[in-house]
Formats: C-alpha cells, sequence, structure tokens
C-alpha cells in the first residue's frame, strides 16, 4: 500500500446533511447492469431462450415443410403457416411457459443466491444502502434486461420468419402493433415473474444449487405432472391447478396467440381465459416480490 | 472478572460508537453478552478476543447486518444500520464478484456508496492496486482480495471505519502498510475500529482496546492503561500470610495467588513497601520481581482461553489462578 498516496479528499470537512452518502435508486440500477452484464451466465441464459424459442417454432417447422412432412394429420403447408410473419407473436413467446420460464428462473436464481455465496451482500449492504432499496435495484435491473431479451427475441423470430416468407412466397402479413405491444407485454410479464420466482428462491435458501433445481423441477416436472396427471383423476387438482404460475403463462400465451392458432408448444394451453392469466401472474409476481422483500428486510445477514 | 471500564470522558458528540447492553442470542446460544463500550471520534479503536468470542457479530451489529435480541447500537448518532451513514466496512473477508476486475467491483460498489467515480482510482492507489485493478478479482491473491475489500470500505470517504482483522492473508509488507494507512486515517480525522488476533500490531496501532471473551467485555481500556497493569511477582512463606498482608496494603482486588506465588498488579514504585511490610509482619520473602506484560499476556491472563499464538512460559493462563477473599485482608 502507497504510504504517499492520500486517502482522503481535501475538501472533505464536517459531514453535510445534504451530502449524499448512498447511491440514488438510478445509481444502483446501473450498478446491477453493470453487474448483470458483465456476467457470463447472464448472456448463457438469455440467449439459450431465444435461441431454442427460433428453433421449435420456426426452424424445425419450416425445415420440417421443406422435406414435405406433415404434423398430426396438417399437411406441410400448415406447417409453413405456422411459421410466418403472422404468428409472430406466439412464435416468439411460446417457450415461456415452460423451457424459457426454466431458463429466466435459473437466472434470478443466480443473481439473487449469488450474493449469500460470494459474500457480496454483506458489501454492497455496508455501503449504506436501504435493503429495500437494494432490491428494488436489482428487480429494475433485471426487468430491464428481460424488457431486451423479450425485444431480441420478437425481432429475431420477425426476421427468420420474414426470411421464411418471402423464400417460399408467402404473403408477409404482420400482427397489428396493439396485438405485438400486448405480446411483448405478456411475455415480459410471463419472463418476470419466472424471473422473480428465482430471485425469492435464491433469497430464501441463501445459495444458487438447490432453488435452480427446485425452481427447474417445479416448472419442468411438478406442474406438468398435476395438469396432465393429478388434475384429470382429483377435483381438487384440477380447480388447483388453474392458480399454478405456469398454467396461467401457458394461458396468457395461448390467448395471446388468438383463437385460430394452432397450439403444439409443451406448456401452451388455454386452461383459463387471458384476462384472468394476466392477474393471476400479476398476483403472483407481487407476492414473490413482497416475499423476496420480506426476507431480505427481516433476516440478519451473516 | 467484572469487566474495567474507564469513564467516558468526552462530549456526546465525540462519541462514534456507543453499544449499549448489546445482546445477540442464536436459539439458546448466547454470542454477544450485555456488551457495552463507546469509541471516541479519531481514535483507533482495537477489538480483541479469542475465536468465537463474538467480535464478528459485534461488529455486523454494528454495521445492522444483524438485529440485536436487546440492547442498542448507535453509530454516528443513529441507529446501527441507518443508511445515509459514512461508515466504511470490511467484515469476515471482502466478498465480491468473480467474475467483475478489481475496478468494476468497486465501480459497482461507488455506485451504490454514491460516491463520486473518481474516489474508485483514489482507493485503488491507496492500497496499491492500480496495477491489477483490470485483471478479473478471480485472480487474485488472498492477500490482494483483503486488500481490495479495505479500498472498498474507504469508497465513501468514510468518518468512521470498520475493518474485521484487515491483516488475514497479508505479506509482512502489507502488513506494515496496513498499520501505516490505519495511522493515515486516523491522523486525518476517520475513527478506525478494527479487531485482530494479531495483539502486537493492536498493540501497536490502537489508542484503546476492548478485550471480549465469550460474548461479554472483560476489559475496555487505553493500550497505556493495560500494559501499566504491571505485575509483581512475590514468593514468600508462608503465603497466604504474604497475601493477605499485600492486600491489606493495595486492596484484594490487586493481588493474586498463581502457582505457588504471589501475583501484585502494582510498579516498581511499590515493591519496596510491600516488601517492608512483609518483612515486618515476620513473613520470609525469598523472591521479588517486577514482570513488564504484553497485551498478549494481558490478552490470556483476561480471558482465560488458549489464543492461536502459545502462551508464553513464564505468564501461564489463570489455571491455578485465584483471587483472594474479601476477609484475607490483614
Amino acid at each position: 500500500m502507497s504510504t504517499a498516496t492520500q486517502t482522503r479528499t481535501p475538501e472533505r470537512g464536517a459531514p453535510s446533511s445534504r451530502t449524499r452518502t448512498t447511491g440514488s435508486l438510478g445509481a444502483i440500477v446501473a450498478a446491477e447492469l453493470t453487474k448483470l452484464l458483465h456476467r457470463p451466465a447472464t448472456w448463457v441464459l438469455l440467449g439459450l431462450w431465444p435461441a431454442l424459442q427460433l428453433v421449435f417454432s420456426t426452424l424445425i417447422p419450416y425445415v420440417s415443410y421443406r422435406r414435405g412432412a406433415s404434423y398430426e394429420g396438417s399437411p406441410p403447408e400448415a406447417l409453413l403457416a405456422s411459421t410466418l410473419p403472422d404468428r409472430l407473436v406466439e412464435n416468439t413467446i411460446s417457450g415461456l411457459p415452460l423451457f424459457g420460464g426454466a431458463l429466466l428462473l435459473t437466472l434470478g436464481a443466480l443473481l439473487a443466491g449469488s450474493e449469500y455465496g460470494w459474500g457480496t451482500l454483506k458489501t454492497l449492504l455496508g455501503q449504506g444502502p436501504r435493503r429495500l432499496t437494494v432490491l428494488a435495484g436489482q428487480l429494475l435491473a433485471l426487468v430491464v434486461v428481460l424488457a431486451g431479451t423479450v425485444l431480441f427475441s420478437f425481432l429475431l423470430t420477425a426476421l427468420v420468419s420474414w426470411a421464411v416468407a418471402t423464400g417460399a412466397g408467402a404473403t408477409v402479413d404482420w400482427p397489428s402493433a396493439a396485438q405485438l405491444a400486448r405480446g411483448f407485454g405478456g411475455g415480459l410479464l410471463i419472463a418476470t415473474t419466472w424471473g422473480v420466482l428465482g430471485m425469492l428462491l435464491g433469497t430464501a435458501l441463501r445459495s444458487t444449487a438447490l432453488p435452480i433445481g427446485l425452481g427447474l423441477v417445479w416448472v419442468l416436472a411438478v406442474e406438468n405432472l398435476i395438469v396432465n396427471v393429478a388434475a384429470p383423476l382429483l377435483g381438487a387438482f384440477d380447480a388447483a391447478q388453474a392458480a399454478l404460475p405456469g398454467v396461467n403463462a401457458g394461458s396468457l400465451v395461448a390467448a395471446l396467440a388468438g383463437d385460430d392458432a394452432e397450439l403444439r408448444t409443451p406448456g401452451v394451453a388455454a386452461i383459463v381465459d387471458g384476462g384472468q392469466a394476466a392477474w393471476v401472474l400479476a398476483g403472483f409476481l407481487v407476492l414473490f416480490t413482497g416475499l423476496t422483500a420480506l426476507l431480505l428486510t427481516r433476516r440478519d445477514v451473516t | 472478572m467484572q469487566p474495567v471500564q474507564e469513564s467516558v470522558g468526552g462530549r456526546p458528540g465525540d462519541d462514534v460508537v456507543v453499544l449499549d447492553g448489546l445482546t445477540k442470542r442464536y436459539g439458546a446460544r448466547t454470542v454477544v453478552d450485555d456488551l457495552s463500550l463507546t469509541v471516541r471520534r479519531g481514535e483507533v479503536y482495537g477489538f480483541l478476543g479469542p475465536n468465537g468470542a463474538g467480535k464478528t457479530t459485534t461488529l455486523r451489529a454494528l454495521l445492522g447486518l444483524i438485529r440485536p435480541t436487546s440492547g442498542s447500537a448507535t453509530v454516528l448518532g443513529r441507529p446501527a444500520g441507518a443508511s445515509a451513514v459514512r461508515v466504511g466496512a470490511l467484515i469476515e473477508g471482502p466478498g465480491f464478484y468473480p467474475y467483475l476486475s478489481g475496478r468494476d467491483n468497486l465501480r459497482v460498489l461507488a455506485r451504490y456508496a454514491g460516491a463520486p467515480p473518481g474516489r474508485v482510482d483514489l482507493v485503488l492507489s491507496t492500497v496499491a492496486l492500480t496495477d491489477r485493478a483490470g485483471d478479473r478479482y478471480s485472480t487474485y491473491s488472498l492477500g490482494m482480495k483483503q486488500r481490495l475489500g479495505v479500498a472498498a470500505a474507504l469508497l465513501k470517504d468514510p468518518e468512521l471505519v470498520i475493518l474485521d482483522e484487515p491483516t488475514n492473508g497479508l505479506d509482512p509488507a502489507g502488513i506494515t502498510d496496513m498499520r501505516a494507512l490505519l495511522r493515515r486515517l486516523s491522523a486525518g480525522g476517520c475513527t478506525v475500529v478494527l479487531s485482530s488476533h494479531l495483539l502486537g500490531e493492536v498493540e501497536q496501532v490502537c489508542d484503546r482496546v476492548a478485550v471480549i471473551s465469550t460474548g461479554r467485555l472483560v476489559v475496555e481500556s487505553s493500550v497505556g492503561d493495560l500494559l501499566g497493569l504491571r505485575r509483581l511477582v512475590v514468593e514468600a512463606e508462608p503465603l497466604e500470610e504474604a497475601a493477605a498482608v499485600t492486600a491489606g496494603l493495595l486492596g484484594v482486588e490487586r493481588v493474586s495467588v498463581e502457582d505457588g506465588v504471589l501475583v501484585v498488579q502494582a510498579g516498581p514504585e511499590d515493591t519496596a513497601r510491600i516488601n517492608r511490610a512483609l518483612v515486618l509482619a515476620d513473613v520470609d520473602v525469598t523472591g521479588l520481581r517486577q514482570e513488564v506484560q504484553t497485551l498478549e499476556e494481558v490478552f490470556l491472563q483476561m480471558t482465560g482461553s488458549g489464543l492461536a499464538a502459545a502462551p508464553p512460559s513464564d505468564a501461564p493462563p489463570g489455571g491455578s489462578r485465584r483471587r483472594l477473599p474479601e476477609g484475607a485482608v490483614r
């Protein structure tokens, strides 16, 4: 350590009540964005979702069409139609109820759980911000990143479906601006709900591995078992499935896709109507956020 | 042993940290027990205790990271953990983002602290990390990580710096530099609270120390006063008679019997009159010697514990030590 360097700024005098001694919410959001965008795991998880989405909703059906294959009795032309620009909304967000949700939940769990594993939560709090401000900053940064990813997924799918339509000589018929806006909003709502569930699990368990494992089992297995095995057998599960986050996410995507859409992505099914699904998801988002805030503010940081 | 506490002489505004009956329990286990102490503005305050004594828990309470079970902690006139207080801290080792560079880690924290971006390079240079600031934190050595932790504690240009074992992982040169940094901070008007198990270091750097053991305050005193509790070792026969005479002269609290000798808290100025009193009481005095203690010896006596360092051979911790009963005074 240099002994010649001045540690203290010369102008420092008695502390003024107007001196800012913690970062503003905007500064904390900027700090959280720096953390997220420099983290390799963020790019892997956020890159995988649009990539998988594109492969399963557009590329595989298009390749099948080119080979003249049919899907469950539908002619190849129906496969081509499902990849065209007018199906942009569902082709962009249909993965969110299941595999997209699993990836984003993982991101949320990493975001919150790593702070405990690396001992960085105490470092952040040691700089003096209120705990709720820290949480608000992390949530807003997550929403910004997720919004960027949903937007990127829309642009990527639009580009590829335009290329497919142009190559196949089909009509390029885009969804209306209102449909696109609703699709973007619905996609972001689903993405944020999964992300915040990940943050809740990461905060509750103060780690990353266990919350990710439990979250994945829930999203990929338990909800499917309830919907496909338990609900047809027992009336209680039939009623309860309407309150599951994944079921509501799938129902919201189904509603945004429109009545005439062919729903073949796992996890997407119109079990409840779209409006109800959006409200239930918003309720989950508030609940998960509230529980995370409660855990963060009430517990000792050790 | 009852805690020995100096009366606080400064004005109330001079008290940077005030702990009042701070207690922290985890279930049935009491980690910090009714701890009261005061840190004054501008001093370097050492927090000493064996492993598990409750040092880090107390420092966490100062930052508001944990909630006391009872009692209170006041920092710079506000409840501990209140935001907008100029406190910098390094608690229980550095915690940083391994995928970010040292500089980016500090940039993130500067935004959290509301510190101007220029502080980042200033504190990096203060801890001599400028050359490696662009490297990922995960590639740092233990000592570099520790220095980055200290740099983060200085980001806010704090009035109070709390450092938990700041020399952990530092090489001898790093320890010397850290000592110089602490002195510079203090000279600049900053108050420093540090915990350490390196007693020699505390002895060199701190103005005052608190010694805690099993969560309780053993003593809060200036280093000079602690070391000034010099020991006069008296070998005499009969020992009980010698103890009673000496206790009558100086007070029971300054006399104890340890391993077959009489140990008196007394300086050279008292030696002659103790000897005279013993001879007049027909006690055979076979040995009188003054022991100057290091802080380590004082610490070991007070906590009665084995620290990482071995106890000095001539000053065993008080296993066979016993105080005199009040009625033993002649």
